[in-house]
């Protein structure tokens, strides 16, 4: 059980610095989950406190310890990988007790520990199997295993369930869920995946470009996004973003009143969530169905407004258009964002106008 | 379309028979004859050793009129001692090409892998003052030394390529399991590439097994012998013991076959895979 501190960690690789300064305190027991897309530095930022990269400038410290002239060994930290990376030639129990046998524990102690985790992740009936033989939810489940069984401070995770295929993922991701309960470890996930994010995490720390953009709980970010790039990542489908002005204290929106802010002057843009939209008579957002997509329980329309932009509705799964018909949404109450040209959230203050 | 497919399956069947009895039968021509008499070599070169024909002589010669045990001791040592060191600086010299950064690592890389393109045999001259001036000359150290130098720069290019191929994870994954980096090499990194290490070890270990310029050069010594050097020894100027010398090649052959046993099933794998996979 520890906290985990971060603070100016900088890393450069050459000339080029991937990783801008970063600072972030991680409570004791808490899953934080860094997320972002690929490329922007979320693997690096988790090999530094690994210790698998040397930090070019910054402090790492983890249980109150500063760490980062450390070798991984002696951090109190176990990683699982996307690759899974188990030992080919041992079987299930030798990858398992790999790390405490190098480390000099004590056979009995090993067997317990080692038993311990496979009935945790149920690997009991595949003790003596080589990796592959193993299935890739299976191998996935030994290399959680083989990072309890070092009862390690804090779990780093890089995307562990990016190899494997979309019904068995969403099965791990409870399992993971789980075992942070059952353990009460600290825990850092890395995913490029929002889902992955938003149903796991504690608090989210949303990359880009080896900066962090906005630290929060999932409701949070989502709530309350600071930014375009914030607001675009959290959610799917994703946030529309429409070009709109403000006259001090209202937006107009394809010649329509859409909200109320006083912080909305000139050019703006404009963010509602697919699912903050009804249909509506009376609404302020009129234009044509494009495309429509049915998926049963729920369906999106994606409308065409008299200025060409589009835009995305989530309905129930009652209603049904054809391409070209007249639709008209209206916009559910304190749901309107409003960033500036350059991305920024705008104001607190926004509301909704109501279809009446 | 299924004739078609025999038809083509039956063509490569063919030209692959072809070329292993054009490869192979100089080598049963070798066995074969090895196991007549003189008169019967010369009269019916191709004949098989039966009735009349068969003799043992050129194998007792050779077992006991001369000291082939020693020299075949002598091959054995430089071979296999020359592989280890070959196989063992080959692949650590790799590894850290493949898995480190450091200042001049190209360079290194490169320097390395020259000695493929410049024969060692150009280098005789200065080699053998070399060993003299070592006092090594007449050993079997010498050899040893000269094989581990040129067998090297090719071993080094094939273990880089198939080292870069593992994954790093599995590495990182025993570094945060507390490993050395030494044991890494070893308990992570060589169990991963035996099938090109048994490739490396065929392909390194024919050449020295087989050559006879080097030791005909720097160690022609009575004591330190090769098979291929003492082979000479039944070809005089005016006779030729040719049982004998067929009779010392056919087992000197023995080694480079048992080997191919052993290693045939990971040879394989090791160059049809191309790829190192957990
Ligand atoms: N060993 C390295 N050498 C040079 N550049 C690297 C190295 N590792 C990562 N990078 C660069 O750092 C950036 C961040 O990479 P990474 O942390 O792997 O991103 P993510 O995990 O978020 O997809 C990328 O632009 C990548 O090219
Ligand atoms: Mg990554």
């Amino acid at each position: 059980m520890a906290t985990l501190e971060l603070s100016g960690i900088r890393k450069s690789f050459g000339a080029v610095e991937v990783i801008h300064g970063m600072d972030l305190q991680v409570k004791d027991g808490e899953l934080i989950v860094f997320v972002g897309p690929s490329g922007c530095g979320k693997s690096t930022m988790l090999r530094m406190i690994a210790g698998l990269e040397k930090v070019t400038a910054g402090e790492i410290s983890i249980a109150g310890k500063r760490v980062d002239h450390l070798p991984p060994a002696h951090r109190g930290i176990a990683m699982v990988f996307q690759s899974y990376a188990l030992y080919p030639h041992k079987n299930v129990r030798g990858n398992l007790g790999f790390a405490l046998k190098h480390a000099g524990v004590p056979q009995k102690e090993i067997d317990q520990r080692v038993n311990t985790a496979a009935e945790i992740l149920e690997l009991d009936p595949l003790m003596d199997r080589k990796p592959k033989e193993l299935s890739g939810g299976q191998r996935q489940r030994v290399a959680i295993g083989r990072a309890i069984v070092r009862e390690p401070d804090v779990f780093l995770f890089d995307e562990p369930l990016s190899n494997l295929d979309a019904a068995l993922r969403v099965h791990m991701r409870v399992e993971i869920l789980k075992l942070h309960q059952r353990l009460g470890s600290t825990m850092v996930y890395v995913t490029h995946d929002q889902v992955e994010a938003m149903t796991l995490a504690d608090r989210i720390v949303v990359f880009r470009d080896g900066q962090v953009e906005q630290v929060g709980t999932p409701l949070e970010l989502y709530r309350d996004p600071v930014n375009t790039f914030v607001a675009g990542f959290i959610g799917s489908p994703a946030m529309n973003f429409l070009q709109a002005d403000g006259n001090g204290h209202s937006v107009q929106l394809a010649g329509a009143q859409v909200c109320e802010s006083n912080a909305a002057a000139g050019k703006l843009q404009l963010g509602i969530r697919p699912e903050h939209l009804t249909l509506n008579e009376d609404g302020p957002l009129k234009g044509r169905v494009s495309v429509f997509e049915h998926l049963g329980g729920e369906s999106f329309v994606h409308l065409v407004l008299p200025d060409e932009q589009t835009l995305i509705a989530k309905l129930d799964g009652e209603y049904s258009f054809v391409p070209g018909e007249k639709c008209t949404l209206a916009i559910k109450p304190a749901h309107c964002h409003l960033f500036d040209m350059q991305g920024q959230k705008l104001g607190d203050k926004v509301r909704a106008i109501d279809a009446a | 379309m299924l004739v078609r497919e025999r038809i083509t399956s039956t063509g490569i069947h063919a030209v692959l028979i072809a070329y292993s009895m054009l490869a192979l039968f100089p080598l049963v021509l070798i066995v074969i004859n090895s196991l007549k008499s003189k008169k019967a070599i010369f009269r019916d070169p191709t004949g098989l050793p039966v009735g009349e024909a068969f003799s043992w002589k050129g194998y007792a010669s050779v077992l006991t009129n001369s000291d082939f045990p020693l020299y075949f001791g002598n091959s054995l040592i430089v071979t296999c001692v020359s592989l280890f060191l070959i196989l063992l600086f080959g692949a650590m010299a790799s590894h850290a090409l493949s898995e480190y950064r450091f200042p001049g690592d190209t360079f290194l890389g490169l320097y390395l892998i020259l000695g493929i393109m410049v024969p060692i045999r150009l280098g005789t001259v200065a080699l053998l003052q070399l060993v003299v001036d070592l006092n090594l000359a007449n050993t079997l150290t010498a050899l040893i030394l000269v094989y581990t130098a040129q067998g090297l720069p090719i071993a080094i290019f094939i273990f880089t390529e198939f080292l870069k191929s593992v994954s790093r994870e599995i590495k990182d994954s025993a570094r945060i399991d507390g490993l050395s980096e030494y044991r890494i090499f070893f308990e992570v990194v060589v169990p991963l590439v035996r099938p090109v290490i048994a490739t490396v070890a065929v392909f390194s270990m024919i050449p020295i097994w087989n050559d006879l310029c080097f030791p005909l050069i720097l160690s022609p010594g009575e004591e330190t012998r090769t098979v291929t050097l003492g082979v000479q020894q039944f070809i005089g100027q005016y006779t030729v013991n040719w049982g004998a010398v067929l009779a010392s090649l056919s087992v000197a052959i023995l080694p480079v076959l048992i080997m191919y046993v052993i290693f045939s099933k990971q040879l394989i794998r090791g160059i049809t895979s191309g790829a190192v996979k957990g």
